[in-house]
């Protein structure tokens, strides 16, 4: 039998870079909020500098729920399906943020406006044939002070390159405008670094250092950035990498209106006859309870908050919560991470510490940052080396067809160029399609017996031709650098990533869209859907820092239109 | 062939001492030469030291297999004086237990197959033709294994760097070998803009992670993962073992496939 809890204002479903920037402005407002996460706290004494933890067999933590609802993947509805090993994310209160690279961009203008501005500019034929891309329901200026306040509130350290229209070209020049610079200045260079950076002046192009939610400089009393290079799948052993579980989710904590419980596994969102959401139902140890709450904040990343919304099946809602017009899982896309360039340079590049976020960017291929008039694509990519290496990860360089991949011959090469080789992390626009989406798996389950996500997606030819374009560039670039010899890595697949966007897009059309233009269900008023999961377009850029900003401004709305949504 | 006449032939001094070592088939040395009588053998014989899940054969085969893909030779000592073998063995009691019966039935393989196109086990070949039969079975072109001889090559392959190159607290890259083949200069929890200029010369510090005090000892988790590239198989959850200071249980993430966050 389920156990009825004392009712709260909201819960929150997930504690992670989302939700655990939501508690805050709501709970400030004078709402108290539960927040159920699946893991619990870590600590600083849980984040040792160790690849074979971090990188090789993940991460440590008491509660496994997202490995065991790992997403399964096929490229379209006739192909096989697979399952991958893992799954991306991390449950812990802060989430992925414990062990994410940190980079927190903002999205470009025309992100933002991508059908609009397209069919402006090169006319409406050359938005992909099958895509369902639309323009967002406002534009970079609505969002940009919620930017602001992520941005000081957590920590983020950078350059400007747009202080309200004045060009710095120190930082993007091709970013919008912003009020303020940045709470802190960037995260340091490095030799190679700087050599990179003067190599793409050379070819005319803007170099500049990337934002990061990482401390540059001591801030909010936590430390600075040690560069001891366990960034990558590490958590931060000086607490200098801002996710929630360190700024946002105690300062709610403070206000004594935030009662965060762990280890609580959500099995459904429950409803009413009418439609309004009442409460959520989670297990924790085996134990049901059910909690009551006047609103539902659903924060869970972008697989979850589709597979929650189709479980949470009710008379209101036969194929699921909120999706009467048959939205959730649509628009789903993520992110065409693949396709990166690696180098071979003639000479040691001293990259054994760093970090991803430590690097710099190219912004002049990304978005619609260049004529695409005698192109037959929209968009590009972001182009971003890094200082980030680690020694297994080294000695499992390849070996550009110089040698075999083990013995005498190798051994004297991986001995020679450990330390020589580079890969490009290129981060490409990919849209949404009438035919990727996400549901539930017919035969797959997870432990308590529910179906798991089921990812149906595949790139198409627009991502192909970003990544061509994209690989170009950063080849040109490399050997601009002086690398001897770079090599084109494949495109992948479109499997479960770090960067998955849609399943419950926001937009003004309830008939394409889950979620209005604040962030709430166009069928449920009183649920909200926070995440990468409300976002139609990915621009050329990780996706954390938006998806806290959209959090923030729609716990605001609710904070502010209290009575409307919760009545 | 017992794993004290195979050192006896090479001339070795046993896994556990990390002394310069003569390769396996490198001719026979003094020490084969002047075999003792078997009582003073017995006295004067190495120790082995445990295994925890192998078989002495197994163990005997696989050290052999490290040290051929990454060998012992003027660049240096290899997998065998890491003792990556030792880190397999323990592994596969914890972090890589769903590759288990995949080792089992590969080593099986492997030796039928060593037996039947060369006529002699794996440990009685010379290096020129262990390192043929490792092509055939890094090739796929190796009967008799279930699946793809190529599967067993790369998981072997995939361990056998993490046994060198991984921290010692898991019981390879012994002396930090592995760390000082590839100029890695260590662990260190806190390094200056000095340290990331080009051509700056870091002396190795010879660290594991968990010489600082302020870390926890690691707990892990999850399935074990194929080599890079291959297909993720599902293995048990929450498989947690306690041992060594450690709790682990093994899942592979692919590095270097520019998952980005």
């Amino acid at each position: 039998m389920a156990t009825k809890l004392k009712p709260t204002d909201v819960v929150v479903i997930g504690l992670g870079a989302a939700g655990g920037v939501a508690v805050l402005p709501l709970t400030q407002a004078g709402i108290d909020v539960v927040g159920l996460e699946a893991g619990t706290w870590l600590t600083r004494r849980d984040f040792a500098p160790d690849e074979i933890r971090n990188n090789v067999r993940d991460w440590p933590q008491s509660v496994q729920k997202a490995q065991q609802e790992v997403p399964t993947h096929r490229v379209n509805a006739k192909a096989n399906t697979t399952r991958a090993g893992s799954h991306p994310m991390m449950n812990a209160v802060g989430g992925t943020t414990l062990h994410y690279w940190a980079q927190s961009w903002r999205l470009n203008p025309w992100d933002f406006k991508v059908v609009s501005d397209t069919t402006r500019r090169y006319g409406a034929a050359r938005v992909p044939k099958g895509s369902t891309v639309e323009d967002w329901p406002f534009g970079l200026d609505e969002l940009e002070g919620y930017y602001d306040k992520v941005e000081y509130e957590t920590g983020v350290s950078g350059q400007a390159g747009n202080i309200k229209g004045a060009i710095d070209p120190r930082g993007n020049i091709f970013e919008g405008p912003r009020a303020r610079p940045y709470p802190m200045p960037p995260l340091r260079s490095t030799g190679f670094i700087d050599l990179m950076a003067a190599a793409a002046r050379g070819l005319g192009w803007h170099p500049f250092a990337g934002p990061a939610s990482i401390n540059s400089r001591p801030y909010q009393n936590r430390s600075a950035c040690m560069y001891h290079g366990f960034c990558n799948k590490g958590g931060c052993h000086v607490d200098a990498k801002n996710g929630p579980h360190l700024t946002t989710i105690p300062r709610a904590q403070e206000t004594g209106r935030l009662k965060v419980v762990t280890r609580a596994h959500v099995t459904s969102i429950d409803t009413d006859d009418q439609g309004r959401v009442t409460g959520v139902t989670y297990v924790t140890d085996g134990q049901e309870f059910i909690q009551p709450a006047k609103a539902v904040l659903l924060a869970s990343y972008t697989y979850e908050n589709s597979r929650l919304l189709l479980l949470s099946k009710s008379k209101a809602f036969p194929n699921g919560l909120s999706n009467n017009h048959g939205q959730v899982g649509r628009h789903y896309f993520s992110h065409a991470q693949g396709a990166g360039v690696t180098a071979l340079f003639p000479f040691n590049i001293n990259a054994w510490y760093g970090l991803p976020a430590q690097g710099v960017a190219v912004d002049n291929f990304a978005d619609d940052n260049y004529d695409h008039g005698g192109l037959d694509y929209i968009g590009g990519g972001n182009l971003w080396v890094m200082s980030d290496r680690r020694p297994i990860s080294a000695a499992s360089m390849g070996t550009f067809g110089r040698t075999p991949a083990w013995g005498k011959e190798w051994k004297a090469f991986i001995k020679e160029n450990a330390d020589r080789t580079n890969t490009a992390y290129i981060q490409k626009t990919t849209l949404p399609y009438e035919d990727n989406f996400l549901d539930l798996d017919p035969t797959v389950k997870d432990p308590l017996g529910f179906p798991v996500c089921r990812i149906t997606a595949d790139y198409k030819d627009n991502e192909r031709k970003v990544a061509a374009h994209t690989q170009e560039r950063m080849t040109e670039w490399y050997k601009a650098a002086g690398a001897g010899a770079t090599q084109a890595n494949p495109l992948g697949t479109m499997g479960p990533t770090t960067h998955a966007y849609g399943g419950t897009r926001m937009g003004t059309n309830p008939e394409t869209n889950v979620v209005n233009a604040w962030g709430f269900s166009h069928e449920v008023p009183n649920l909200g859907v926070l995440g990468a999961s409300v976002m139609g377009t990915s621009g050329a850029r990780n996706p954390t820092l938006t998806a806290q900003a959209l959090a923030w401004r729609t716990a605001e709305y609710l904070a502010k239109n209290w009575k409307s949504v919760t009545s | 062939m017992s794993r004290r006449d195979l050192l006896k032939r090479a001339g070795m001094a046993g896994a556990a001492m990390t002394i310069p070592l003569t390769p396996v088939g490198g001719g026979d040395s003094a020490a084969a030469t002047t075999a003792p009588a078997p009582a003073e053998a017995l006295q004067a014989a190495p120790r082995r030291e445990p295994i925890e899940n192998l078989t002495a054969s197994e163990a005997d085969l696989l050290e052999a297999i490290c040290a051929r893909i990454i060998p012992s030779d003027a660049n240096g000592p290899g997998a065998r004086e890491a003792r990556a073998a030792h880190f397999i063995d323990r592994a596969l009691g914890g972090a890589l237990a769903s590759s288990k019966p995949a080792y089992t039935a590969g080593f099986a393989a492997f030796d039928r197959y060593c037996r039947s196109s060369r006529g002699k086990p794996f440990l009685e070949l010379n290096e020129r033709d262990q390192d043929s039969v490792l092509i055939d079975v890094e090739t796929g072109s190796a009967t008799g294994f279930q699946g793809s001889s190529a599967a067993f090559f790369a998981m072997v392959r995939t361990h056998t760097l993490q046994g060198t190159f991984g921290d010692p607290y898991y019981g390879g890259n012994a002396n930090f070998v592995g760390w000082d083949l590839i100029g890695y200069p260590g662990v260190r929890t806190n390094v200056s803009a000095d340290d990331q200029r080009l051509g700056a010369k870091l002396a190795p510090n010879h660290k594991s992670a968990y010489d600082t005090e302020m870390f926890t000892k690691a707990v892990a988790r999850g399935p074990d993962g194929p080599p890079e590239g291959g297909r993720h198989m599902d293995g048990p959850a929450n498989r947690l073992r306690q041992g060594f200071g450690a709790q682990e249980a093994g899942h592979h993430i692919v590095e270097g496939k520019n998952h980005g966050h």
